[in-house]
């Protein structure tokens, strides 16, 4: 899953589709938790599991805020084209 | 009072670091007092030291005197050490002598240049180093002499470094002397790792001792030693820096490269005579590179328009006369010429400078003329100097002392017949130059008018220094016997059809030829010296002689242009890429570490990623290697 | 249990593989809801339930419908889908699988053990309770931290610009433009641009 989420962000242009493909990343990471934490029949794999949704759901929230502000700036949702910082 | 023989080089020494210093804060008159003074008491030194020295003589005719030990390194312990002995006293007294009547001359000739202090501590300085050359009793100390020598006569020949052309000219003769300095370096390397010293009289013994007649050691030392002796004393091969360097001022001309610099090739040579005894071959050596350099020179004096270039070529000449006595083992005969040398030579080369003043620094004789009427004393002071160096008979000391050469390269053991003719060729050639000067100089009508005068300090000098070109010959059998008890007697060998006083009356006549061929080409028909000069022949000499005998272009084919070629091949050379590679890799890879910056997330995304998978397995690798 | 589990994986799989093949942003984000739901059921399927409400009420609940919201506010529509269209070219995927795929590979190595069996017994909400305000609790407040700064963070990156900020924006962007004459770098502008933004 974690393969599968990094891919995506390696391929989409989308602002949007990278920000999925993350929480993709996010969630594969947390199912890896949980199943650890199950296996051992302890609670800390869900307790992982539920500071990684935490930060998920802020990072998502100032996510999409900065997508926002990139569309009003930039006009389109191109990864590519937000590429100033450039060396 | 021989107890006082350390002041006569520390108090020239001590003027020359006190000008170095205090100099250009210093009014002329006290640069001067200090600048002359100085060696106005070693000369004074010298000659109460010489007083003593003849009539009470030391044991063994020599004084040592050992001041410190110079370095303990290894079981070599050169000390420093003055040892003065017949040899050494006459050309003390000489040095410092002429010095002092040049150092009051130069008070008077440099004065209004602004580098007045300069000027004097370059020359005291040059002064201590020909003393300390000349009083070392260690060839180590000698040769700091000898180097002390070559820095000044670079100084002073660029003097008025300014000028481009006189910093080549000072640099020509440092290199050239250069050369023959490190062949008598290696001489001296030969010298201490075969005889185990290099304190002169403890080398002589054991030469004579170890090495039999005739060995290869013997002469491998004396023919470096001849390279360092043709180096600095301007003989042939080496001779090509004693022209140029008249582009110094002529005090300076007159100092060290007519009386005293030049003469210490002489000197060495005189001093390791053992060493040529030993080695026959060298000696030979040394009176064939004599009689060629005396012939060569006298030949391109004849050509020369420049008066302080003629000067400069009789030098060269007069010393290749030297040379050839020492040669033929003549070696007393060697000391007389240059004791007349030094006092005649000198006093044509400051005549010159009040020449060359006068004129305002005109320097070509076919410019100048008819100047007896308005310089006298110059007039009769240079007729006196160059009938000196001509070889007047009986009258003047250069006939005493050249005819002395001449018979005994004809009588001496070592003697020859052709050295003998180019002896007497010399001296008809040595007349013709010198008289080709004074009658275009003095006679004829004016040539440029004259703006200055002389003034007592310059006149003064001339006159003592012409007295003595003249009194001096008659002091011939008292030196004689005096270095006698220094240098070995000459064997005289071969008597044949001539006698001493033959050769002396043909070299007499040859005298008066010269003058009349020289008083017929440039007083009475000018035209017919150019005439000469314009038919091909003597046109294809002229040229040939004028540039001394082509040696200058030989050495700028053979040696200057292919370095200057490898040079500039080595211009981008391997050590250099070296370090502008290191800049040029940091360029390099500055650029393609700044073209990984493109701003795009993707892109370092997949770094990141790249970077993780190389990560991971680097680390499961080393771990796998580390724990197993 | 265990086949539940099996399929659920499978379904979340597949699901995702299928998100990221989808031109229309939509139809990627009703599928994404899906393959999160499949995960959530199996969580359940491990003795998580707690994990498992989680999951389908925050993530697939919360965090998507803001994905949606924001999607629908930009309504870019049928543009979106040509421009996917023209960016998405086959050859592009190569390189990224290639790279994921060793890296999966690597970390299955590396994490390879004796087989996992699937545990009996559920860890219930009360376990988690306990450690939550046990152990944990050092992370509770950080986490609660963290939303708070989220939280101002998104309404500060969200302010919309009105009719006063615009003329101050175009006073502004006069001035950055002549800065950006300067190799300043980006860094400066990024500062400019937001503060003016923010004002």
């Amino acid at each position: 899953m974690f393969s599968l989420g990094l891919t995506g962000l390696l391929v989409r242009r989308n602002l949007i589709f990278v920000l999925m493909s993350l929480e993709v990343m996010l969630n594969a990471a947390g199912l890896a938790f949980v199943v650890a934490g199950s296996r051992w029949h302890q609670a800390d794999g869900q307790v992982m599991f539920v500071f990684i949704l935490a930060m998920a759901a802020a990072e998502v929230a100032v996510g999409l805020a900065l997508v926002l502000q990139i569309y009003h700036r930039f006009k389109s949702l191109d990864v590519d084209a937000i590429s100033e910082m450039r060396g | 009072m021989i107890n006082w023989l350390w002041l006569i080089p520390a108090l020239p020494f001590f003027s020359a670091t006190l000008l170095i210093l205090f100099g250009s804060s210093l009014p002329r008159r006290a640069v001067a007092a200090v600048g002359v003074g100085s060696i106005g008491l070693s000369a004074l030194v010298t000659g109460l030291i010489a007083i003593g020295f003849v009539t009470a003589p030391p044991a063994g005719h020599a004084f040592t005197q050992i001041l410190w030990t110079w370095m303990s390194v290894a079981g070599f312990e050169p000390q420093v050490g003055l040892y003065l002995d017949a040899l050494s006293l006459v050309m003390l007294l000489v040095v410092t002598f002429v010095g002092f009547l040049i150092h009051i001359y130069a008070a008077e000739f440099m004065i209004e240049d602004e580098s007045y202090s300069r000027y004097f501590a370059y020359m005291n300085l040059f002064v201590a180093s020909m003393i300390t050359l000349l009083l070392g009793n260690n060839l180590l100390l000698l040769l700091l002499g000898w180097e002390g020598v070559g820095l000044c006569s670079y100084l002073l020949i660029g003097f008025w470094y300014r000028d481009p052309a006189n910093g080549r000219a000072a640099r020509k003769a440092f290199i050239v002397t250069r050369v023959g300095d490190c062949a008598m370096m290696v001489a001296l390397f030969l010298l201490f790792t075969q005889l185990g010293t290099l304190e002169i009289q403890d080398l002589m013994h054991r030469a004579s001792v170890q090495w039999p007649s005739g060995s290869t050691w013997a002469l491998a030392a004396a023919l470096l030693l001849i390279g360092g002796a043709a180096g600095k004393s301007a003989q042939v091969p080496l001779q090509v820096w004693l022209p140029d360097a008249m582009a110094g001022p002529t005090p300076t001309s007159a100092l060290i490269h007519a009386a005293t610099m030049v003469t210490a090739g002489v000197y060495l040579i005189a001093r390791t005579h053992v060493l040529f005894s030993l080695a026959p071959a060298a000696q030979l050596a040394v009176a064939v590179v004599g009689a060629a350099t005396l012939l060569l020179a006298g030949f391109s004096a004849l050509t020369q328009h420049d008066i302080k270039r003629i000067l400069a070529y009789s030098t060269i000449s007069q010393i290749g006369y030297m040379f050839l006595a020492l040669g033929v083992g003549a070696w007393q005969a060697a000391m007389f010429h240059f004791f007349t040398h030094a006092f005649f030579k000198a006093l044509l080369f400051l005549g010159a400078g009040v020449i060359i003043n006068a004129v305002d620094d005109e320097h070509s004789i076919f410019k100048m003329g008819g100047l007896r009427r308005e310089l006298p004393v110059a007039f009769w002071t240079f007729l006196a100097g160059g009938c000196a160096l001509a070889g007047l008979p009986f009258l003047t000391a250069g006939f005493f002392s050249k005819d002395l050469i001449i018979w005994q390269a004809w009588s001496a053991e070592g003697g020859h017949p052709a050295l003998w003719v180019a002896g007497m060729l010399g001296a008809g050639l040595t007349s013709l130059y010198t008289f080709r000067l004074v009658f275009r100089v003095f006679f004829g009508p004016l040539g440029t008018p004259v703006t200055k005068r002389p003034g007592l300090a310059m006149k003064v000098p001339l006159v003592i220094l012409a007295v003595l070109a003249i009194v001096a010959g008659y002091l011939k059998a008292p030196l004689l016997a005096f270095l006698h008890s220094a240098l070995p007697a000459t064997i005289e060998a071969r008597a044949g059809r001539l006698t001493e006083t033959g050769s002396e009356a043909i070299a007499g006549l040859l005298f008066l030829v010269g003058l009349y061929l020289a008083y017929v080409f440039h007083l009475q028909k000018r035209s017919l010296a150019d005439s000469l000069v314009a038919n091909p022949i003597g046109q294809a000499l002229d040229q040939w002689w004028f540039a001394g005998w082509g040696f200058d272009w030989i050495y700028d084919k053979v040696f200057v242009q292919p370095f200057i070629w490898a040079a500039n091949v080595n211009k981008g050379d391997f050590v250099d890429a070296f370090y502008t590679g290191v800049g040029r890799a940091a360029d390099v890879s500055y650029r393609w570490l700044s073209s990984t910056e493109t701003g795009r997330v993707r892109w370092y995304a997949t770094a990141m990623a790249a970077g993780s998978v190389l990560f991971i397995a680097m680390v499961y690798l080393i771990a796998k290697v580390w724990f197993v | 249990m265990e086949l539940i589990f099996y399929i659920a994986g499978a379904v979340a799989v597949i699901s995702t593989i299928v998100m990221l093949t989808r031109l229309n942003l939509t139809h990627a984000l009703l599928y994404l809801i899906v393959s999160l739901l499949a995960v959530a059921v199996d969580f359940f399927a491990l003795g998580a339930p707690f994990a498992a409400a989680l999951e389908a009420i925050v993530y697939a609940g919360a965090i998507m419908v803001l994905f949606l919201f924001v999607v629908m506010m930009l309504n870019t529509g049928r543009q979106a889908t040509e421009s996917e269209r023209q960016w998405l070219t086959p050859g592009i995927w190569t390189g990224p699988v290639i790279l994921t795929c060793i890296l999966m590979i690597e970390v299955l190595y590396l994490a390879r053990t004796a087989s996992a069996s699937l545990g009996t017994g559920a860890t219930g909400p009360k376990e988690v309770g306990i450690a939550l305000f046990g152990p944990y609790l050092i992370g509770v407040e950080l986490a609660s931290m963290l939303l708070l700064a989220g939280l101002v963070g998104a309404y500060h990156l969200g302010i919309r610009k009105n009719e006063k900020t615009e003329t101050l924006e175009v006073q502004h962007d006069a001035l950055t433009d002549e800065r950006r004459t300067d190799t300043g770098g980006d860094l400066v502008l990024a500062g400019t641009d937001g503060s003016a933004r923010a004002a």
